[in-house]
This record gives C-alpha cells, structure tokens and sequence, in this order.
C-alpha cells in the first residue's frame, strides 16, 4: 500500500505539529452511520453506509453526480431522515444542535448587511453586543473585517462565500457539513478559500465533511477520502499527507490517481 | 456637465414638461387660440385658487378629501395586506379563500356604485367602502405574489440555522415580499385617488370632486381646471411618498442603490 510508505517519510517534509492523523482511535467518535439507507419512493439512494468519524476530522466525501452523497450529507446535518439505519452522534453533537451546513451557493440574505448575515449564525447562541462582536471577530478570521457594513450585492462571488463560511463558523459547530460551497467559484478564488477552510478548521478542531467532485480539492484538504458509488462506500481512503500540503505533489497525484481509478472503475 | 445633463440628475427635468406646456398653454390663452369657455388661462386658474384659497373653500375640500382618502387606503390596505399575508404563509387560508378574492377581483369596483349607494346612500361610508375595495385588491395581489416569491433557499437557510417562524417570518420572508409589496402600495394609491375622485364626483356634498360638480353647475370653468390639477398633484405627493418610504426600506437592493 504506498500510503504506508508515504507515511514513513513524513517527519521529513513538514513539521510534525501540523500533522493530525486519519486514524485516530483515541480521538471520541463525532458521529457514525449505521447501516443507513435512503429511499425515495422506489429509488434507493443510499444503501448500507456505515461510516465512523472520528471528532476532528476532515473527511472529503466524492462520488459522480447523483450517487447519493449530498443525501448522505443533509442526513447529518437532519435535513432529511434516513429510511433504515440510525445515526448516533457522540461528544455533545446530539441532535445535530451544532451541526452547521454550508450550502453550494453562499444564501446570504440580501437586506441585511454582512455583519447581520454573519449574526445568523448565532440565532439562538448569542444576540446583541456580544453576537455582533463574535461576528466581526469571524469576519476577521475570514478576512472580510473591512466590509461588515455593506450589502452581500456589491460583494465577489468568493467574498460572498467566505460570509457564507463565518457564518457557518461562528456559533462554534462541532461539525461542518459543507456541499460543494466551492464548486462555483473560479480555479484560482478557489484555491485560496480552500486554504482558508484549511487554516480555520486546523484553528477551531471541527470535524469537518465535505462533499466534492474534485478530487484534487479532496486530497489537498481531507484526512479521509470517501467514494460512493451506486448508493455505497466503495473507497475509504486515509490521506496521510503532511499539512501544509503542496498543491501538485507527487504523494497527493498519486492519491488522486487511485480514486480516479476507482470512481471510473480502472484496474 | 451639461445643465441639462444636472437638471436630470437631480430630478428636476421632469418638471420642465409640465412648466413648457403651462407656458405654452398661458400664450395660446392669451392669443385667444383658446377661448376662456374651453379653457381658461393657467392665470385665470391660479386666480381661482388664489380666491378659493382665501374663502377656506380650497383647504377644507382637500382636507375632507383626503381624509377620505387616506381613511379609506388604511381600512382596504390593512386587510388587503393582513389577507395577502395569510394566504401566502398558508396554503389552508389560502384555499378557502383565494378563488373568492379572484372572483370577486374581476369585478370592476365602479360597477358597484349605484349598489353602494343603495346600500350606504351617499354619506361618508359609501365612499370609504369604495375606496377600501379599490385599494384592497393590488395591496393583496402583491403582498400574496411577494411572499410566494421569496427564495424557498433562503427559507431552508433560516431553518437550519435555527430560526423559529417569527425570526424567519421579519428576518427571511417579510424583508424578501417588500418589494413587491411596494408595487402594489403605488397601484393602490392611484387607485385610491381615481375611486374617490369618481364617488365625489357622483354623489358628496364636500370635498374636492364636489367642489368640481358645483363649479360645473354655476359655468366656473377655472375652478373646475383647478380641481384637476390639484388631483394631479395630490397623486404625485402621494407617488413621492411611496417612492420615498420604497427608497428607505429598499437600501439593500441593487435596484436602489448609487453607484
């Protein structure tokens, strides 16, 4: 298996702070599928997905257009309710209180002003002075503290986002659920906000489960990859590559290579 | 810049209309194109209010007419939004009782006169009933139309992120039907003023369309031009205002914002 190998050259290429494990048995389950299944009338869009993840971390979750994997995430975040199966969430996550959910497009609300946006995510945590100053806090993180009085119109489509991101972020989730809140961005807005996720989720320690179909994406930020295919896991793949990691890395094209091979079935 | 190009930027171009064909109106009177019997000269109108003005007549007339007015806008607003409301949040109310307001829609308002006067003769209930049932149909089209347009996204965001129904009811849905709601209240105002101008016109005995009917009756053409022209303006005042309110509330949307 080459990620063994890779794993043994690690402490070399970064330091090993950073580092955090896609194994981690010692680290309280932030949540579980089991057995889950989704049916839509006849339809079965999830099929037997058991899947553990550990509090903390980062799992990407791909798999072609309509296998079931944005279902998989709105059951998380109790959008949707599973047909068979249970979820059980550990740590304090119960009932999915502070799941947050970061949607494909940023859905800021167009008469209130960014930092007003940003305060949604406190409904029900914090209000007043203090949601205003956890807020403008979070909008520091995200790099937008100059704009919190303007309206999301005159904001870039990568702007919006990373409102979109603060305001997921601020009420302090235990979990992120993200779908696809990338996916529309151009390659290179893109890649900074990746690095933003990435440095905000290294920051707070959320487990974070993000559904892609770029699987480059999903290399550079997971610790885990999951492919469905068909309504089912087919791959589980850990992704023990050093943080900070380099774009167009050897370790991450070979990675990138071996999911390719398995969401279009070369051997 | 142009004075004509500042002119238009600070809204005052459209008034340049209005003030050439007064002129052109005034010389024409004065060359006697128009005969005083027709139409009398803008000064000769000026002179009426000026008389009317003095006498009180003027003031009370619009006072009476637009509390009429304003009166009957509340009433027919008030349940045209509350209903509009109602259906649009509620599919039950909105089954019960959405196919009764369109039947009832497509009957033009005016056509009830002679019943209304049956009904209320011709005291101040006849006219606010009219006014209330011409106002109340746009305000309640366009709060419904408002509402059902609201991003249903932005309704599923507000759930997730925890807001009750009345958080999501004055933070998403409210804030979202606005504009639209906005539409309807500039309908409304015109309609407000041409039902009232109709029902003074047929049967009152104060206020501005009365006003109008007397001068007929004893050859006063000049008082009869005034008291269209003062509609005119009152209709534009009244335009204005919602312009105004629509431009305070509306900040966020592109529509209404400079540069």
């Amino acid at each position: 298996m080459p990620a063994a190998s890779l794993t043994a050259i690690r402490p070399l290429v970064a330091p090993p702070q950073l580092y955090r494990p896609a194994e981690a048995p010692d680290r309280p389950r932030a949540f579980a599928f089991q057995g889950v299944g989704r049916r839509f009338g006849d339809k079965t869009v999830l099929d037997g997905i058991d899947l553990e993840v550990p509090s903390g971390q980062f799992v990407a979750v791909i798999g072609k257009s309509g296998c079931g994997k944005s279902t998989l995430l709105r059951l998380l975040a109790g959008l949707d309710r599973p047909t068979s199966g249970a979820l059980a969430f550990d740590a304090g996550d119960a009932g999915g209180g502070r799941t947050r959910f970061m949607f494909q497009e940023p859905r800021l609300l167009p008469w209130a002003s960014v930092a007003r946006n940003v305060e949604v995510g406190l409904t029900g945590i914090a209000s007043g002075a203090e949601a205003r100053q956890r807020a403008l806090a979070m909008l520091d993180a995200v790099g937008l503290a100059d704009r919190a009085e303007e309206w999301p119109s005159v904001l870039s489509g990568g702007q919006k986002q990373r409102v979109a991101l603060a305001r997921a972020l601020v009420g302090r989730p235990r979990i992120l659920a993200l779908d696809e809140p990338l996916g529309a961005l151009d390659a290179l807005t893109r890649i900074e906000m990746q690095q933003l996720l990435e440095r905000i989720w290294l920051d707070q320690k959320f487990t974070a489960v993000l559904v892609t179909h770029d699987v480059a994406e999903a290399v550079a930020l997971a610790d885990r990859v999951v492919v469905i295919s068909a309504g089912r896991i087919a791959l589980d793949l850990a992704v023990p590559v050093a943080r900070p990691r380099r774009r167009g890395s050897a370790e991450l094209a070979s990675l990138e290579g071996r999911i390719l091979d398995q969401l279009f079935n070369r051997d | 810049m142009s004075p004509v190009a500042r002119l238009v930027r600070n809204g005052a171009a459209g008034w340049l209309l209005p003030a050439a064909i007064i002129a052109g109106w005034e010389a024409a009177a004065r060359a006697g194109l128009i005969p005083a019997n027709v139409l009398p000269a803008p000064s000769a109108v000026a002179e009426a209010f000026w008389r009317l003005t003095l006498s009180g007549e003027l003031v009370r007339n619009i006072g009476v007419s637009t509390l009429r007015a304003l009166s009957g806008f509340v009433i027919g607003g008030a349940i045209g939004f509350a209903l509009g409301l109602a259906n649009g949040l509620s599919t039950l109310s909105r089954g019960l009782t959405d196919t009764t307001l369109q039947m009832i829609r497509n009957i033009p308002h005016l056509a009830l006169i002679p019943l209304v006067i049956l009904w209320f003769g011709i005291d101040e209930e006849a006219k606010l009933f009219l006014v209330a049932l011409g106002v109340f149909f746009p305000i309640y089209v366009n709060t419904l139309l408002g509402i059902q347009s609201v991003d249903p996204q932005l309704v599923e965001m507000g759930r997730v992120y925890g807001m009750d129904s009345r958080a999501l009811f004055f933070r998403v849905i409210l804030p979202g039907a606005l504009p639209s709601i906005f539409v309807g209240l500039r309908y409304a105002l015109g309609i407000m003023w041409l039902t009232l101008i109709v029902a003074e016109t047929i049967s009152a005995s104060s206020g501005l369309g009365y006003m109008a009917m007397q001068a007929r009756e004893f050859l006063l053409i000049d008082v009869v031009v005034l008291s269209i022209l003062i509609y005119a303006l009152l209709g534009k005042l009244a335009d204005s205002l919602a312009r105004l309110l629509e431009r305070l509330s509306l900040g966020w949307h592109p529509a209404f914002q400079r540069r």
